[in-house]
């Protein structure tokens, strides 16, 4: 389905997000954004948490529909793909869930070997040889004989991320790569992340509200608010953003344009209507 | 009042939805169905959780069951003299009904929730998404075998469980109760036809075992991935199932054996 001219025909945009609109029951979830994502760079789409950043991946992966607009991969627009053509496009994706979402009847070893033994027919031998490179770049090497319920979270997430790259992916997404993680295990997925991303020449895009983590491995971040973009550029230049949002979410302001309160009717209001409903 | 009827008019059309739904899920699996050669490993698998692990609760049941029935059929033929019949009138009421039905209803409540409940935690814990991602359709994958596995399982639970019940109804029919040996094994090998009873409800047991498994391949695939929602589909699995099985098996009963 992809040759490599195709591939570079796409204009070293490998992800073309245009007019993207995407709606959950009667509210906007996406109103219409724009996003580029080079080839070979990692980006960060970052924003507060609900406001459609891991749906993005979703429609991304082709896992859900947009309203109107398009989301383009490597030149194929995702959601006009019959199943067959989607499942190839898939296969030069990998996706680290933020559940890392293991085969829990699977060991570490299987988990990793998964996608290798669905979609190719390697020797067995080749396949050992795969996976123990895989677990050993994420450091787990020596943890395959290990069940999903025996591993911690942050060990989870790391061989999620090694069964994610089996395939050496083109595009690796990450969704809330550092949400609960210990700061140990934060440090040791920045540095896997971009390592990966330059050693093995894909394009990243990471999802997360972590801006310290972000701005340190990130060549260009997205920032999200109320369904649109409200800022793009480098980590520097979203530092040192005029935008009020921007500026809220980049220093962490707990009160700003971004409200901390859900909306709600007046808070005196409320106390004073007694407890006849809640 | 205007309201009611709107919502009865909407929790109508939400159950023709669901129905709908459910009918494109079955032929969705129906159509990927082949999918099966490449992975007969993981149907052996499924036919071992699905149905050999059945086999415990399936056998004494039915075991319990055909005791029971012997007990119950020997007051009644006793006063007419007619002891004898309780070979063929037990027999009767295994293969004919008994087994298939009683069979998948435990079939349901042992196999059928252990599916659903299967699934829908996949679901939850994002397993399902990740295969979706690594272009591997969870259809063939998780659903093709578990449900092949259902429908292989189901007749031979069914059969299991009327052999179950005869010897059940024979260690108290002869052995308790003094109802001659040969009389009890010569009438029911009269009485009962292989076309007419023994196949009709190998038949019966197959459709139980599609309905019940069906609901609970698509309780656990469109199960709300919330702990809550996990626990809801399990028991509409398990109350959908009953439902099914006893409105089709008096259909299939004033098919097979209603000559009015």
């Amino acid at each position: 389905m992809f040759d490599e001219k195709e591939v570079r025909q796409s204009d070293e945009m490998i992800v073309r997000i245009n007019n993207l609109h995407y709606r959950r029951g009667s509210r906007n979830i996406l109103d219409g954004i724009n996003i580029n994502i080079p080839k070979g760079k990692v980006t960060t789409i970052m924003g507060p948490s609900g406001c459609g950043k891991t749906t993005l991946l979703r429609l991304i992966g082709g896992q859900l529909r947009p309203e109107q607009g398009s989301v383009s991969v490597l030149g194929k627009t995702v959601h006009t793909l019959n199943l067959q053509d989607l499942y190839e496009l898939r296969k030069r994706m990998g996706m680290l869930f933020q559940s890392g979402g293991l085969f829990t009847h699977l060991s570490v070893y299987e988990n990793v070997a998964f996608p290798v033994r669905e979609h190719t027919d390697l020797p067995e031998a080749l396949i050992h040889a795969l996976v123990l490179m895989k677990l050993q770049a994420v450091g787990l090497r020596g943890a395959r004989y290990l069940m999903p319920a025996e591993l911690s979270g942050g060990m989870a997430r790391r061989v999620a991320l090694a069964r994610a790259i089996a395939l050496d992916p083109m595009i690796m997404m990450y969704d809330e790569p550092f949400t609960g993680q210990d700061p140990i295990t934060v440090g040791v997925i920045m540095q896997l992340i971009r390592l990966l991303n330059d050693s093995l020449g894909m394009t990243s895009i990471i999802v997360s509200h972590d801006v310290y983590e972000v701005c340190a491995i990130s060549d260009q971040l997205y920032m999200l608010g109320g369904g649109k973009v409200m800022g793009e550029g480098s980590p520097d230049e979203l530092q040192h953003s005029p935008i009020d949002e921007v500026k809220q979410f980049m220093n962490a302001l707990p009160d700003g344009p971004v409200p901390f309160h859900y909306p709600a009717k007046p808070y005196d209001e409320d106390l004073l209507q007694g407890s006849g409903r809640c | 009042m205007l309201d009611s009827l709107q919502r009865l008019g909407q929790a109508g059309l939400d159950r023709f939805q669901r129905l709908g739904q459910s009918v494109l899920f079955l032929i969705t699996v129906v159509a990927r169905m082949m999918a099966i050669v490449r992975y007969p490993s993981l149907l052996i698998q499924e036919l071992y959780s699905v149905g050999v692990l059945s086999l415990a609760l399936i056998s004494i049941s039915g075991l319990t069951v055909g005791m029971v029935l012997a007990l119950q059929m020997y007051t009644t033929l006793v006063n007419f003299g007619a002891e004898q019949m309780l070979g063929p009138v037990v027999a009767l009421s295994l293969v004919r009904e008994l087994g298939p039905v009683l069979t998948a209803l435990l079939f349901s409540g042992r196999a059928g929730s252990a599916l659903t409940a299967e699934i829908g935690l996949m679901k939850t814990t994002d397993q399902l998404s990740v295969m979706e991602m690594m272009a591997v359709d969870p259809i063939r994958r998780v659903v093709v075998p578990r449900f092949l596995a259902g429908i292989i399982s189901m007749p031979l639970l069914a059969t299991i469980f009327s052999a179950a019940g005869i010897m059940g109804s024979y260690l108290v029919g002869v052995g308790m109760l003094g109802v001659d040996d040969g009389a009890f094994w010569s009438l029911m090998r009269d009485k009962v036809s292989l076309s007419e009873d023994v196949l009709n409800g190998l038949y019966k047991s197959i459709l139980f075992g599609v309905a019940a498994v069906w609901i609970a391949v698509y309780e656990g695939y469109q199960a709300v991935p919330t702990t809550e929602g996990v626990s809801r589909a399990t028991t509409r699995t398990v109350v959908h199932s009953a439902f099914a099985v006893l409105g089709l098996d008096f259909v299939l009963t004033a098919i097979m054996f209603g000559d009015y």
